[in-house]
């Protein structure tokens, strides 16, 4: 299978985007953000159908615009946590923009499955290398502000006192958010990144109570995910995309179970 | 130097005067209840001591020093929120967090770093406790908790935000016991507030009542009376003495009982 130069690449790529997805889902996962970063992917939506009617690379203006979108929500800051309603709202609108952008350049229509679904086995040179740098960079910046964004996370108010901006942290976070995003929109698509960025965080959540095993285990399950999910895909002819869902799906629900056997049985024992 | 000076220190927070003139000094090693009606200024007269909120008039020192941000003698325990989707993380972790949290880099502490999260959970009694996850801690236990946290650096002044809130009389005790202690040993000085005076009776040298943008601070039988608390209040209040318990009544409603059990 690696002797195909699209499997080569969609094994380089599937892995940089879900180790990121995963260390920058747990986070997510952790300040109760998850729902945010599911609508930064529909944001980046229309983006990228923007960006394809103006003649502009859609893979930067999906970059550019859930960037923009992440950075002011983190500086709405406290107005918008917990609105679950704002949120929605702009997603609805932001896909409903990308529909109509799609509407006058049909020419790109073909691509919008892609878009919305991903298309790890197109991933092209030039794209492994923008995912690469962008990565990094994603995780640098997480590494430079890593404890205040527990800290901020975990104890707002404390934090604040101690001179922690939560806004800055806010802002900061969701940036760092929107380009992971961004990314991995590029392997499972606009609707599916919950996938990638939300399922095995909450996964190694259940799995272990500490913060840094937590961040490690949400990483390694992602990239086990990913990288399953395409050599799946090149055996069965299935979408990898599918694949990637049915594993994170399947290792939240089995460990869910786990976890509920595991919770019933001293208070049967103690009945 | 006291531990805490307010020299006609004036507050207003979302458009209303919270704190108006007022004067006090808190002398340091105290175990301060601070009590008053919902919307008296507890925690805003705390987040101002925290150098959280400028007031509009006057001067604020803590231990000397002018309030500022970041104050580390300063320890604090925030109102308990819920908190949301971090509950899995183990108690360890969340007191942590706190250890130098508002600087930049990776959060892995240093061996010194890790002997005083270790230190402070000792102080509490709290070292087991900090291996379970918090959504496995009862509200009691994770007070335990938040006070190791703010012990973390060895503040001077503990400023406790309504840590009896939503805890049944026997866990309420625990915490009030556990805060005396830690206050003695260490020879800190310690501002609870709380809606409710009978539990704290046993513990504080001092109360400080707040109501009407005024303060009142003193021994018990000096603020716990007719006219103080009806000056604080604006209308006729009684206290009534029986057995080690005060009552403090509005006619025949007993005050801050009602809004006490709207939180629980």
């Amino acid at each position: 299978m690696l002797e195909f130069d699209f499997m080569q690449n969609a094994f380089i790529a599937g892995g940089l985007v879900s180790v990121l997805a995963g260390v920058v889902g747990f986070f997510l996962v952790m300040r109760g953000q998850t729902f945010a970063g599911h609508a930064l992917s529909h944001v980046g939506f229309a983006g990228a159908t923007g960006a394809a009617l103006l003649g502009l690379s859609p893979m930067w203006g999906l970059i550019w615009v859930t960037l923009l979108g992440g950075v002011s929500m983190g500086a709405l800051g406290e107005r918008l946590q917990g609105s679950d309603i704002v949120i929605g709202t702009i997603l609805s609108l932001a896909l409903g923009l990308g529909m109509l952008f799609l509407h006058f350049f049909t020419a790109y229509a073909t691509q919008a499955t892609a878009l919305l679904f991903g298309n790890v086995l197109g991933v092209n040179t030039d794209t492994l290398w923008t995912l690469a740098w962008l990565g990094m960079a994603c995780l640098l910046l997480l590494a430079i502000m890593a404890r205040p964004l527990v800290f901020a996370s975990l104890q707002p108010e404390l934090a604040e006192a101690k001179g922690v901006s939560l806004r800055q942290v806010s802002m900061l976070f969701l940036a760092i958010v929107a380009l992971t995003t961004a990314e991995c929109i590029q392997i499972v698509g606009v609707l599916l990144v919950f996938t990638l960025m939300v399922g095995p965080a909450a996964t190694a959540q259940k799995l272990t109570s500490h913060l840094g095993t937590g961040v490690l285990l949400a990483a390694l399950l992602a990239l086990a995910e990913a990288w399953l999910g395409i050599t799946l895909a090149f055996y069965t002819d299935w979408p990898t995309s599918f694949w990637i869902t049915a594993l994170s799906s399947s290792a939240y629900l089995a460990v869910t179970v786990l976890h509920m056997l595991r919770n019933r049985r001293p208070l049967a024992s103690a009945a | 130097m006291s531990a805490l000076s307010l020299q006609q220190v004036t507050v207003s927070f979302a458009g209303r005067t919270v704190l108006s003139d007022v004067t006090l000094e808190i002398g340091q090693g105290l175990f301060i209840g601070m009590l008053g009606p919902n919307g008296a200024g507890k925690t805003t007269l705390m987040r101002t001591v925290l150098g959280l909120i400028r007031p509009v008039g006057g001067s604020i020192r803590v231990l000397g020093e002018p309030a500022s941000r970041g104050n580390a003698a300063v320890g604090y325990i925030p109102q308990l929120r819920s908190l949301a989707g971090n509950m899995r993380l183990r108690g360890w972790d969340f007191v942590a967090s706190a250890c130098n949290g508002h600087r930049w880099g990776l959060p892995i502490l240093s061996r010194a770093a890790r002997q005083e999260v270790h230190w402070a959970l000792d102080m509490v009694g709290a070292s087991e406790l900090a291996r379970r996850p918090l959504m496995e801690t009862s509200g009691g236990e994770r007070q335990r908790l938040l006070l190791a946290q703010a012990l973390l650096g060895r503040p001077r002044l503990l400023l406790l935000d309504e840590p009896l809130i939503s805890l049944d009389p026997h866990h309420q005790h625990g915490v009030v016991t556990l805060v005396k202690q830690v206050q003695q040993e260490l020879g800190i000085t310690v501002i609870f507030s709380a809606h409710e005076l009978n539990p704290l009776l046993a513990a504080i040298d001092q109360v400080l009542y707040l109501g009407r943008g005024q303060a009142a601070l003193g021994k018990v039988d000096e603020v716990i009376t007719k006219p103080v608390l009806s000056r604080l209040y604006g209308s006729n209040i009684d206290v009534i003495r029986m057995k080690n318990r005060i009552f403090v009544m509005a006619g025949d409603v007993e005050v801050e009982k009602e809004e006490h059990c709207h939180h629980a």
